[in-house]
């Protein structure tokens, strides 16, 4: 299970990137791991507005259906096109070619309130 | 299910363990969904093979001189047909002709009889059979004295055949013989719930991990793989089998679900046979439908299905169909409506996503064929 420590986290299994005022988004490793085999994934259209702690898409596994929660607050920028036509790439590079959206921030101190790797790590092991 | 009753394993629990699969609650049962992933599981069994437990399944026992005319009375099929070693798919239905459950009998001899039943309903069953059946038969709960495997996919036979005293090739889809797999007295049946060809195969319970790893060493070499219940779902699903919860309940009829062919009016008595002789007379109200998706989004248990802007049903299963690479489920809809190709929308997520009503199998290897060229 892989915990890169160039991202932040939320309890709810999403990663954030954050280059200047753009976070990517993505689900971690853990997350594609849960979720088994994924073959649906519903992202918003560019310029939609995502609400931290709210629902910005879905993710479907052969059997399961999840939401996706935002991680941060903003307007959607540009999202990967490329995953929602391949969204099996979420199991093979959770952290890299799976990336879901690009967001500029309109709150960029809520990254304060996210996990480290360090911490994010902790809380999964005790979620077992 | 109350929730003081201990989740129960079977035989196999610590080798699923060791194999990391991940274990579910199921039925009152830990149960391994999958091993290494749904998809790859699913295809090694329609391309080679794969090995399910399946221990979980109820085995009741009928028997004494009045076996027959008590499991006639509790069956929708025509029992009297069985040959000695052979299997029948049936129902026990209650008298307004709802289903307790559907199963596969089992005829030993004329005064010896085995359901193998759902998980989910074995001791509703039992305690059905024992209620309708047992003033003429002596009514045995088995589940306990048997571990049940399911060998399935191409290359089973030859792979039990490395491992088995009997010459399979003998025993016929929906047929049984007692033999002995891995050194352990089993009951070998040509049945299985994927489609594909393969076995079931019972045994003593504490024997199940010897048959298990004679069976997991003897395909080593074809690439035998454990598959859980996750693919064994999208496996029944793609041949459009029902599902005792999902597509079969008390409120649903086999006639409603398309069954015909497994209820016997020409019988002379059984629980629920008025009920349905009426509705066959009558005719049903709605009727199971097999549905594919022309746009994108998966159908879900529960989610709606309309015509133009009217509810005509539910969802029953629905799943991203892995051999065929679309999303496919069943459901119910009036009857009226469901002529085949007809256009539904089904609700996902308040959104109406275009679907349309498609024949049951999804899958032969006819349909792969077309899908791969």
């Amino acid at each position: 299970m892989e915990f890169p420590k160039d991202v932040k986290y939320t309890k709810e299994h999403e990663w954030v990137r954050v280059e200047g005022n753009i976070a990517t988004v993505g689900v971690t490793d853990y997350a594609q791991d849960s979720l088994g085999d994924v073959v649906y994934l519903e992202l918003p259209q560019d310029g939609a507005n995502v609400t931290k702690d709210e629902t910005f898409g879905v993710v479907e596994s052969v059997k399961a259906v999840s939401d996706l929660y935002s991680p941060i607050s903003g307007t959607v920028a540009e999202i990967n096109d490329a995953l929602v036509d391949n969204p099996e790439v979420i199991n093979d590079d959770p952290y890299g070619d799976a990336w879901m959206l690009k967001v500029e921030m309109s709150s960029p101190a809520e990254i304060k309130e996210l996990l480290t790797a360090d911490e994010y790590k902790k809380y999964v092991e005790e979620e077992k | 299910m109350s929730e003081n009753k201990k989740i129960k394993i079977t035989p196999l629990h610590q080798i699923h363990k060791e194999l990391n699969a991940r274990l579910v609650p199921f039925a009152g049962w830990e149960m391994p969904v999958q091993y290494t992933g749904v998809i790859e599981e699913h295809l090694a069994v329609r391309k080679g093979v794969g090995l399910f437990d399946v221990s979980h399944m109820g085995e009741i026992e009928v028997s004494g001189t009045k076996a027959l005319e008590a499991v006639q009375i509790i069956t929708t099929n025509d029992a009297s047909k069985l040959k000695d070693g052979q299997v029948q798919y049936t129902f026990l239905c209650y008298p307004n002709g709802g289903v307790v459950d559907d199963v596969t009998l089992y005829k030993f001899s004329d005064t010896r009889y085995m359901f193998c039943v759902n998980a989910s309903n074995t001791e509703k069953d039992f305690n059905w059979i024992k209620e309708n059946a047992g003033k003429l038969s002596d009514v045995k709960d088995m589940s306990s004295r048997f571990g049940q495997l399911a060998i399935q996919g191409p290359l089973s036979e030859e792979i039990l055949q490395n491992t088995c005293n009997l010459d399979l090739s003998l025993i016929r889809y929906y047929h049984f013989l007692h033999g002995n797999v891995a050194g352990v007295d089993a009951i070998i049946s040509r049945t299985g719930y994927t489609g594909e060809d393969g076995f079931e195969i019972y045994m003593p319970w504490d024997a199940t991990v010897k048959v298990w790893q004679g069976l997991m060493e003897a395909g080593n070499r074809f690439g035998i793989k454990p598959i859980g219940l996750g693919a064994r779902d999208t496996l029944r699903l793609e041949m459009g089998f029902p599902l005792y919860g999902n597509e079969l309940n008390e409120k649903t009829t086999p006639l409603e679900a398309g069954l015909h062919r497994f209820i016997n009016l020409d019988k002379h008595h059984f629980v629920g046979r008025d009920a349905l002789e009426k509705q066959a007379i009558q005719g049903i109200q709605r009727k199971l439908i097999g549905i594919e998706m022309t746009e994108s989004g998966i159908p879900r248990s529960g989610y709606k299905i309309f015509v133009k802007d009217r509810m005509v049903g539910e969802v029953t299963s629905g799943t991203m169909s892995p051999s065929l690479g679309k999303a496919i489920g069943m459901g119910y809809i009036e009857t009226v409506l469901a002529s085949m190709g007809a256009e539904l929308n089904i609700e996902v997520r308040n959104r109406r996503i275009a679907a349309r009503v498609t024949k049951i199998p999804f899958y032969t290897k006819k349909t792969v064929q077309t899908a791969v060229n």
